[in-house]
């Protein structure tokens, strides 16, 4: 066990190590870092102590080895335009959008297994039907379209519910949360049920492909000879063993519900780390661009890392394979 | 191409309302070879017939924007700032040309803005569809022929790529390489090449352990020509289907990026762009300028997806009887 978690751990870093050169060579080398970060009124003296004082005289690899040094201290920069650190500006921000993916995780489950399985128990009925054709509609539409014609309907139309910002928030453990108060409740609603949409369409097809497979099995069958009620059957003996697939799978999309709140952030201006990424990226923030791709692949590599411990724990064969090879 | 394919259709649909199995109902007319079967496969789902169309009708627009438009919308000197965001149905200041689906901020004509806006989200969807296709045969066929190193060191790749999702990708690359048609298309190729190559791996592995390539093998016949001309012709029909799929997927993922405005160039507007345009107008209740250009992009997504799942179904060997 701890000679796979060592491999994986090596693979974990190798993977950071691969994308901090990818991105680090990218801004610099496709960029030229000294058009960006230096004003192009200073006279050429001001203009060398910049370079100097940025670092940006020595070599390319030096250069590299110095991000990486400062990276590794939590040092990814000053942001240009906030005038604070980098790091410090997205630590800020993420709780924002761990709230909104953790809401919309929520929604997906809380309405897409009642409804994946109904679509499982009756898979010919209309409504059985209906589910499907609005999942594979789920699956087509662009998220951020959605959620546009969802503030046409609710916020503008309607009248409903509140279209931009988190609302009033309550401070617990020194982190602002919207869920715990009702204004903050109406402005979480939408984009979160926005950002859900995709991972609905998602459990439900789960759902009702586990329902209708495990229908068939032998304990389903005899826990209806014995008498049980269908209620009891479904609520207990199915629904059981279909949240395996469905939890191993949510639990990796995790991380693209963070990556697609870029999307849903933008439209709803919820001012969440994906808000602050497009907006560093329009106005040229380097500094900021290159902290939140870092920690986003640090964030990817540590769910990946935790899903296949996680894995080879429940299914020992993963790790004997990885042995052998 | 359509002509043909209509009569197809037009036969099929008879064969149908006389209730015979088509294989019967013409033994004398026609040769069944792999085309007419794949061609009374397809037709056999009526979705899928009228996506087909759709689709068609789509590309023609694209194709045709410049000549079936109303105007052109980006010709300053043919829009009118005075007929600037009216509604669908109003007539234009001059009162002689009626907007259908109203017109922007700059008195354009959505009908022609998206016209246009959709020869643009299709050819860059098409473009990088196409190169990502060709990158992943080439990869992919020499992942599967050579095996061993070479083999893990492409697929470990692969895993590696497609364990982040595409818009993460997506936004790595934009951030680095900046914006512009050029860089798009790049952004889109190597988020899609990943599927390809594992596509084409996995069925040229299939494919390599068959006879007929152990007989070129014997006949001396060198790597390149086994792989290209022996090898590729087989591997195809998945790849048919991958690409379909991920085309509507790259379309999507452009349009997305426009909308966030780190996709395309305002000289190029695309769906993705109108839409984001559209949005500042959203809050003063002028639906148009946003909805409409959604519903075109919409409406392509969709059908691409219906055709090519229909042809995921007819071209699975497993489901064939």
């Amino acid at each position: 066990m701890s000679v796979f978690i060592i491999r994986r751990l090596l693979q974990a870093s190798l993977v950071i190590l691969v994308m901090s050169l990818l991105v680090f060579f990218g801004v610099n080398v496709i960029g030229n870092p000294v058009d960006i970060l230096i004003n192009p009124d200073f006279t050429q003296e001001q203009r060398e102590a910049a370079i100097r004082a940025l670092g940006l005289h020595l070599p390319i690899h030096e250069q590299y080895f110095v991000f990486l040094k400062n990276a590794v201290q939590g040092d990814l920069g000053i942001s240009f335009v906030f005038g604070e650190p980098a790091l410090k500006l997205i630590v800020q921000r993420m709780p924002a959008t761990l709230e909104l993916a953790f809401a919309a995780l929520f929604l997906s489950i809380v309405v897409g297994i009642p409804l994946g399985v109904y679509a499982g128990l009756h898979p010919e009925s209309i409504a059985g039907r209906t589910i499907m054709g609005a999942s594979i509609l789920g699956f087509s539409l662009p998220t951020f379209w959605v959620g546009i014609m969802m503030i046409m309907l609710f916020a503008v139309m309607l009248g409903w519910l509140p279209s931009t910002g988190r609302g009033d928030t309550v401070e617990v453990l020194g982190i602002h949360v919207s869920f715990l108060t009702w204004d903050g409740l109406r402005h979480l609603f939408m984009p979160a049920l926005n950002l859900a949409l995709l991972k609905m369409s998602l459990v439900i097809r789960l759902a009702r492909a586990g329902t209708r497979e495990v229908m068939h099995q032998d304990y389903v069958k005899f826990a209806r000879a014995k008498g049980l009620s269908r209620r009891r059957v479904v609520l207990v003996h199915v629904l059981k063993n279909i949240m395996i697939p469905v939890v191993t799978i949510l639990g990796l999309e995790l991380g693209s519900l963070i990556a697609f709140s870029v999307v849903t952030e933008t439209v709803f201006a919820w001012p969440g780390m994906g808000k602050l990424i497009i907006d560093s990226i329009q106005l040229l923030d380097r500094p900021v661009v290159v902290a939140y791709l870092m920690i986003i692949v640090f964030m990817f590599v540590t769910i990946n890392l935790v899903v296949d411990v996680l894995y080879s724990l429940l299914d020992p064969r993963v790790r004997l394979q990885d042995l052998k090879e | 191409m359509s002509p043909a394919d209509t009569k197809m259709v037009g036969t099929k649909m008879a064969d149908v309302s006389t209730g015979i199995p088509p294989e019967r109902a013409s033994p004398a007319t026609a040769v069944e070879t792999p085309f007419r079967r794949f061609l009374s496969d397809y037709t056999e789902s009526p979705v899928a017939v009228v996506a087909f169309v759709a689709l068609v009708l789509i590309l023609l627009i694209a194709i045709f924007a410049p000549v079936i438009s109303p105007q052109n919308p980006y010709d300053l000197a043919v829009i009118d700032i005075m007929d600037s965001r009216l509604a669908p149905g109003e007539t234009n200041f001059a009162g002689d040309m009626t907007y259908v689906l109203g017109t922007d901020d700059q008195g354009r004509d959505m009908l022609s803005a998206i016209f246009y806006g959709l020869r643009i989200s299709l050819g860059v969807g098409v473009a990088s569809g196409v190169i990502a296709l060709s990158l992943g045969l080439v990869i992919g066929l020499t992942a599967a022929y050579f095996g061993g190193k070479v083999d893990t060191l492409i697929m470990r790749t692969v895993d590696l790529q497609l364990s982040f999702p595409a818009i993460l990708v997506a936004l790595i690359l934009v951030a680095v390489l900046g914006r512009g048609v050029d860089k798009i298309i790049i952004a889109l190729v190597v988020v899609q090449w990943a599927y390809y190559t594992r596509t084409v791996r996995a069925s040229a592995l299939v494919e390599r352990r068959k006879e007929y390539v152990e007989a070129a093998t014997c006949l001396g016949l060198g790597t390149r020509h086994i792989l290209f001309r022996h090898m590729l012709p087989n591997v195809l029909p998945p790849l048919i289907v991958v690409g379909t799929v991920q085309v509507a997927h790259a379309i999507a993922l452009e349009a997305t990026l426009s909308f966030l405005g780190i996709g395309l160039p305002i000289t190029e507007p695309s769906l993705g762009l109108l839409i984001s345009n559209g949005f500042d107008y959203m809050l003063s209740g002028k639906y148009w300028i946003s909805f409409f250009p959604g519903v075109a992009l919409l409406i392509t997504i969709v059908t691409i997806n219906l055709v090519g799942d229909r042809l995921r179904d007819v071209l699975n060997p497993r489901l064939q009887k």
